[in-house]
């Protein structure tokens, strides 16, 4: 992520979040999972779903919907669950749908355009234009911190 | 760096080592006279400054050569084994382990460990002044040098000698950005061959060529050219970038003699001079100095990493949870052929289980040999004699459990050591041995572990602990009345609680015995007390046989299922809700003439519930936390179950009473009620 300017190009997932685009740089991606069982973990922020059990490995489990505070969406067939490794950190994204994987060259990416009020922009790291479309990059330290 | 993949292996030869060292060192101290011994700690430290020269941790292998020098003059008789000369080698090997430690974290191994030096120096030429022909040898105990030279070597370098050439050791470092490190070296080769001859190096030739060192390496060398000549030739070699030229002496050859234990003429200078009060004869010692090949026979074993471990048990739990589901499914076929594979795998699978765990387990031994060294700079420290007797070292732990309870077992053998044992004086006035007694003992029993920590010592003062627990607000008069001596023994595990009068440096540093608790309690398990005062007291500690697999009791609250670790739960019960009653806004009952709090999970939860039921029967889990007790308001039971324990991960973490998770037959995720957090 923090070098992804450096880089030429840079491969990413891309997923569907209410009616935007977004994308994690393959780099920090584990796994894209289907929904399964999830655990509600008691006293923990509302985000967090809970846990899962991933080959064996509980893994917890944010939905990105009520991270950014945006409307909760019904479990549809397309929601899928984007396991994110970040330091020593394991956590699974609850997105609308995972769609693609994309190579992003590097000088498409600008940063976060000024605009204020736009939902959650502190965990938006930058835009890549490709074509009509509009990528936003996740910024996951940003997204994962902080837990308290 | 090349050095790497052989770190971790030098770290855990040279804590093998060190461990002999000390373990010889405490059986020296009891036969000073006995040769062996010495020959035995000689060996081990002298195999530590070989590989510790090798991996380039100078200061290591250097303190190393000065306890060596000691070592092979106790070892040759010019110096008596006194508790004192001994103290300082301990030092040495404290200093050494502190050492390895500092790399094992990571450092660089260095430690200003001059005061040690000099005070092995000092030992070392004291004694050859009264040893006036050893003294020579000893005394031109050259700087470390990083070659060893074996008879033959010696012999050329000698005679090369005679015949007025000169040696030189040459330290030969190449840049750090050097790319091809065997063509410096074929060409420094060159250009000494063409000089003169190269009788050693280190690394060895072959080692060389395959570029099997880091900057650094070290050539003998005889020439009758000079040193400033081949340093000049040797730096013109590309990508060198210094070259240091020392010349060999024939003293440095005496020095090395004797570390080749090459000991005759020695001990022929002894008869003569008829050296002080050495006790057993000088013709016994060349027969004595020679180290017996002892040591245990080497079992057929591998070391595997940890991590390994956890993968596969992962991988195995991955498997139990499938083959739940292929019962399930062999239920509902009900193939005779397909209900007996099934069956087959469960029983490999089990025996499969038994194996992987026990693959984990650890004797306690790894964390018991560091207490004789303890035991003994204790009883110096506080001028007790102490004798530490340990009994079933073998007994295995789960990896998890032993790399937690060496802290918890130095604060209570340490205790014990301090208040438990009294001063030598007391002792002989109470008609007991001068010798104290510390007894550390360890022995399976069931599903448990147990260690035991007995001394012979003053006991607890029931009387002293109760006015002091009630002057510290532990418990209250009224409270005390009714309490058994066992439950007054056990209040100095309370928090705020120590009963020295004086804070002493050994225990008692502030943090008490609870954190003992708390660290026991934490691990699964419990500790308890028995004393008698004036005949002693035994710290009895019972620990679960592994951390990874737990045995729990399923509970179902709404859809949720939970899971009660089975050690803290002391039954299970059905209660009418007419029973249930109201004190201070708490809800109790009233379990076997004991008031119990109630905890309704369900709110400590959050669980979702879709209505407010109105049951006339509960159901309850009495849990404790030591003498406190809970009652735990659930929906229903499931049963009990064997479960592998797992950790919520690095993003979830301080969860309130959630103290793991584990994964159930159907695959679903469970969460552990950690009970301690729910009771007060």
């Amino acid at each position: 992520m923090t070098n992804a300017i450096e880089q030429e190009s840079i491969k990413v997932i891309v997923f569907q979040l209410a009616d935007k685009e977004y994308a994690i740089p393959v780099s920090h991606v584990q796994g894209i999972e289907k929904l399964m069982h999830i655990t509600r973990v008691p006293k923990t922020e509302k985000y967090v779903k809970g846990v899962i059990n991933l080959r064996g490995v509980v893994t917890p489990i944010v939905d990105l919907r009520e991270r950014f505070e945006l409307p909760i969406s019904k479990n549809e067939e397309t929601t899928r669950i984007i396991i994110i490794s970040l330091e020593d950190m394991e956590v699974g994204f609850v997105v609308d749908s995972a769609n693609d994987v994309l190579d992003i060259a590097a000088n498409s990416i600008e940063p976060q355009p000024e605009v204020v009020g736009s939902l959650g922009e502190e965990f938006i790291s930058g835009v890549a234009k490709l074509d009509k479309r509009l990528l936003i990059l996740l910024h996951l330290e940003k997204v994962l911190n902080p837990l308290k | 760096m090349e050095v790497n993949q052989y770190l971790e292996m030098f770290i855990e030869e040279s804590k093998e080592h060190l461990q002999a060292c000390s373990e010889h060192l405490l059986e020296l101290e009891k036969n000073p006279n006995d040769l062996t011994i010495v020959g035995e700690i000689f060996r081990s430290a002298h195999t530590l400054k070989g590989m510790s020269a090798t991996m380039g941790y100078e200061d290591l292998a250097d303190l190393t050569h000065k306890m060596e020098n000691v070592l092979d003059a106790i070892r040759n008789e010019k110096i008596h084994v006194t508790p004192e000369i001994l103290d300082v080698v301990f030092e040495s090997v404290d200093h050494l382990e502190d050492m390895v430690m500092g790399i094992a974290n990571g450092g660089d191994g260095k430690r200003d460990v001059s005061s040690t030096v000099a005070k092995l120096k000092l030992i070392e030429s004291g004694e050859s002044v009264i040893a006036e022909v050893a003294a020579t040898a000893v005394a031109v105990t050259p700087v470390a040098s990083a070659l060893e030279y074996d008879g033959f070597e010696q012999t050329v370098i000698t005679q090369s000698f005679e015949q007025d050439f000169n040696a030189f050791e040459i330290t030969v470092r190449l840049r750090e950005d050097c790319l091809l490190k065997a063509a410096r070296v074929y060409m420094v080769f060159e250009i000494l061959e063409k000089d003169g001859d190269v009788i050693k190096s280190s690394p060895t030739v072959e080692k060389l060529e395959d570029e099997q060192f880091d900057q650094l390496f070290y050539v003998a060398f005889v020439t009758k050219e000079s040193a400033e000549d081949m340093q000049k030739k040797l730096l013109k070699v590309s990508e060198v970038e210094e070259v240091i030229v020392v010349p060999i002496t024939i003293e440095q050859f005496k020095y090395s003699e004797r570390e080749e234990e090459v000991i005759v003429e020695v001990v022929e200078a002894k008869t003569e001079h008829a050296v002080g009060p050495s006790v057993s004869t000088p013709a016994k010692a060349p027969e004595k100095a020679t180290p017996v090949k002892a040591g245990p026979v080497g079992n057929k074993t591998i070391r595997v990493n940890i991590e390994r471990l956890d993968i596969l048990m992962n991988l195995f739990e991955e498997l139990v949870i499938d083959r739940g589901r292929l019962q399930s499914i062999a239920t509902e076929v009900n193939h005779n052929e397909l209900n007996e594979t099934v069956e087959r795998m469960s029983r490999v699978m089990g025996d499969l289980q038994t194996i992987i765990l026990t693959m984990r387990m650890v004797p306690v031994e790894t964390v018991f040999n560091r207490f004789p060294k303890m035991i003994r700079q204790l009883s110096r420290d506080l001028n007790k004699k102490i004798n530490l007797e340990i009994i079933g070292a073998e007994t295995e732990l789960d990896r998890t459990v032993i790399d937690e309870i060496g802290d918890p077992l130095v604060h209570l053998i340490r205790n014990s050591v301090d208040h438990g044992v009294e001063n030598p004086a007391t002792r002989l006035a109470k008609g007991k041995p001068e010798e104290g007694t510390v007894v550390l003992r360890a022995y399976h029993s069931g599903n448990y572990v147990f260690i035991e920590i007995e001394d012979d010592g003053a006991g607890i003062n029931r009387d002293k602990v109760l006015e002091k627990a009630i002057s510290k607000g532990v418990v209250t008069h009224e409270q005390s009345l009714s309490m058994s001596d066992k439950q007054i023994n056990e209040l100095i595990l309370a928090s705020g609680f120590s009963t020295a009068d004086v804070i002493s440096d050994v225990s008692g540093r502030g943090v008490g015995l609870d954190v003992v608790k708390t660290t026991i309690e934490s691990l699964g398990g419990n500790i308890s007390i028995e004393s008698t005062q004036d005949v002693g007291s035994i710290f009895s500690i019972q620990l679960p046989l592994t951390l990874s697999i737990i045995s729990v009791m399923l509970v179902e609250i709404e859809k949720e299922i939970y899971a009660i670790p089975l050690s803290s739960i002391i039954e299970t019960s059905i209660i009418r809700s007419s029973d249930i009653m109201n004190a201070h806004n708490q809800k109790v009952i009233d379990f076997r003439g004991k008031v119990v709090p109630l905890v309704f999970l369900e709110e400590i939860f959050e669980v979702p519930s879709k209505e407010v039921q109105d049951d006339e029967f509960r159901s309850v889990v009495i849990v404790r936390k030591g003498e406190k007790l809970a009652g735990l308001v659930v929906d229903s039971f499931i049963g009990q179950q064997e479960i592998v324990l797992k950790s919520l991960g690095n993003y979830l973490t301080n969860i309130f009473a959630i103290s793991g998770a584990t994964i159930l037959g159907n695959g679903k995720v469970a969460l552990i009620v950690d009970c301690n957090a729910l009771i007060k």
